[in-house]
């Protein structure tokens, strides 16, 4: 059952709260890890390969390497997230007993179970699941998730998908806000999602967690797009260090994410970066290669 | 009606001036120095310090603010005291010095170690505020490690102090932000 005033959920969405107006970046190893500190990244996320090299190189992509993982910890005070694989309960468990800071039950690893999702209200470390529309974020919600983001599709340097969730999520609610009591009975049945969290929704018009945006994002541009449009802070996977220039290009993001609203200043932010990672048309990613499909 | 600021460069920004509407203040969002001129008074909140820390370099706001705080009200939670502290451990980093207590960084550990602890607050606060215990949401909270004898201690959680006044200044290594009890936002009003 959803407990948003139990303590353990309350702790678990204050890490989120935290994290509001950041950037929360993608990184492999200890030195990636650094310069994404360096920059100003509120957190990393330790994964095995980039979500780029996940869709170039194929094969079964499973939660990070233990010693690459410690490495990170070590180095970096930041909080640590790591991914897991959708429904992979026991690589979560795992990374609970690391001491990870969030775990990302995630769409970029392969999932594990293709009709669960990992039972989230079980542990006392929060997760993060990503969602393309307000069925999925509250499905995930009622499994447990204390933040949820858009998914986007990682890996592809291209913003369309992670611009189209969150207008669908933020879209989904404003209409919830205006129904009837015996509509949103209606609306859960539609939502496949619990009628008290419906409900909720309808009445706060926001999620009960924060909601950031993933998948996508290889400018500052990009970033502050998704702020604009009722993201709360932002995941970049591939963008920075698939760039030309990874160290002046997280730098630029994380303050494109404080100055989402001052044009001067993203103008500022957006001199003398590089290249951006090469990026993908969706519609020639074939459909079974597509990440933000996966999650039930 | 006072016009308090909340530095709002990352990190829980918006729960500060939603606590600090409910306690009777006109919240201010700061992001530029020429917002600190009309405030009379500044909440630095929760979030990543090391990332405030650089936007604070970045956007050239740590003189205008260690300028007003020799004037104004100052009340940081979490990362805000971490910017607050004269010093500051685990590992070292730069600070503002705007109060003169030492803090180490996650003194509790990482987020498995965040909690909510129910606090009894010394006599003090109780008399400046209202009767009752304190709920007190840790996050990867940093630990006062030293306290000036001249500041005064508010409150404490395993001993240690969590709750801190010296001068017109005000640093909790908690968030009364995320809670209901508006007691301690009211008592930094009280200061203004």
């Amino acid at each position: 059952m959803f407990q948003f005033t139990s303590e353990q959920f309350r702790v678990k969405v204050g890490l989120a709260e935290m994290l509001k107006g950041g950037v929360i970046m993608d990184v492999t190893n200890a030195e990636q890890a650094k310069i994404a500190e360096d920059a100003g990244a509120t957190a990393v996320m330790a994964l095995e390969r980039v979500p780029a090299d996940i869709r170039k190189e194929g094969g079964v992509a499973r939660m990070a390497n233990i010693g690459k993982m410690e490495e990170i910890m070590r180095t970096v005070t930041i909080p640590v997230m790591a991914k897991a694989r959708i429904g992979h309960f026991m690589e979560a468990r795992i990374l609970q007993a690391l001491g990870v800071d969030y775990i990302d039950e995630s769409e970029v690893l392969t999932p594990a179970d293709e009709e669960h999702h990992i039972d989230k209200n079980a542990f006392r470390v929060p997760f993060v699941c990503g969602a393309r529309n307000l069925g999925e974020a509250l499905r995930r919600i009622a499994e447990g998730a204390a933040l949820i983001r858009t998914k986007g599709e990682a890996g592809s340097g291209n913003i369309v998908e992670a611009v189209r969730h969150i207008r669908t999520i933020v879209k989904e609610m404003k209409q919830l806000t205006v129904l009837g009591a015996e509509e949103l009975v209606h609306q859960a049945k539609i939502l496949q999602a619990p009628l008290e969290l419906v409900e909720w929704v309808a009445h706060n018009g926001r999620l009960p967690v924060p909601n950031f945006s993933a998948g996508g994002i290889a400018t500052p541009a990009d970033a502050a797009l998704v702020m604009q449009l009722g993201a709360e802070a932002v995941f970049v996977g591939s963008g920075i260090f698939k760039s030309s220039d990874p160290a002046a290009r997280a730098k630029a993001v994380v303050q494109a994410a404080k100055n989402f609203d001052n044009a001067d200043k993203l103008l500022e932010a957006s001199r003398a970066l590089g290249e951006a990672m090469p990026g993908l048309d969706i519609a020639k990613i074939p459909e079974a290669e597509l990440l933000q499909t996966r999650g039930w | 009606m006072k016009k308090v600021g909340v530095l709002a460069l990352q990190g829980d920004f918006e729960a500060h001036g939603a606590a600090l509407a409910r306690a009777g203040a006109e919240p201010v969002f700061v992001r530029e120095a020429e917002q600190l001129r009309s405030l009379d008074g500044l909440v630095i909140p929760g979030g990543e310090s090391t990332t405030m820390l650089k936007l604070l370099r970045y956007e050239g706001l740590s003189d205008p603010l260690r300028e007003f705080a020799r004037r104004k009200p100052v009340f940081g939670t979490c990362a805000g005291a971490i910017l607050m502290a004269h010093a500051v451990s685990g590992p070292a980093q730069e600070s503002l010095a705007l109060m003169d207590i030492d803090v180490e960084r996650n003194g509790y550990g990482r987020q498995i170690d965040s909690r909510v602890a129910t606090i009894d607050p010394e006599p003090e606060f109780l008399e400046r505020t209202a009767p009752g215990t304190l709920e007190a949401v840790f996050i990867r909270a940093p630990i006062i490690r030293r306290v000036d004898p001249g500041a005064r201690v508010l409150a404490r959680y395993q001993g240690d102090p969590v709750l801190v006044e010296q001068g017109r200044h005000l640093a909790a290594t908690f968030h009364p932000e995320l809670t209901s009890d508006g007691r301690v936002h009211a008592l930094f009003l009280e200061k203004l």
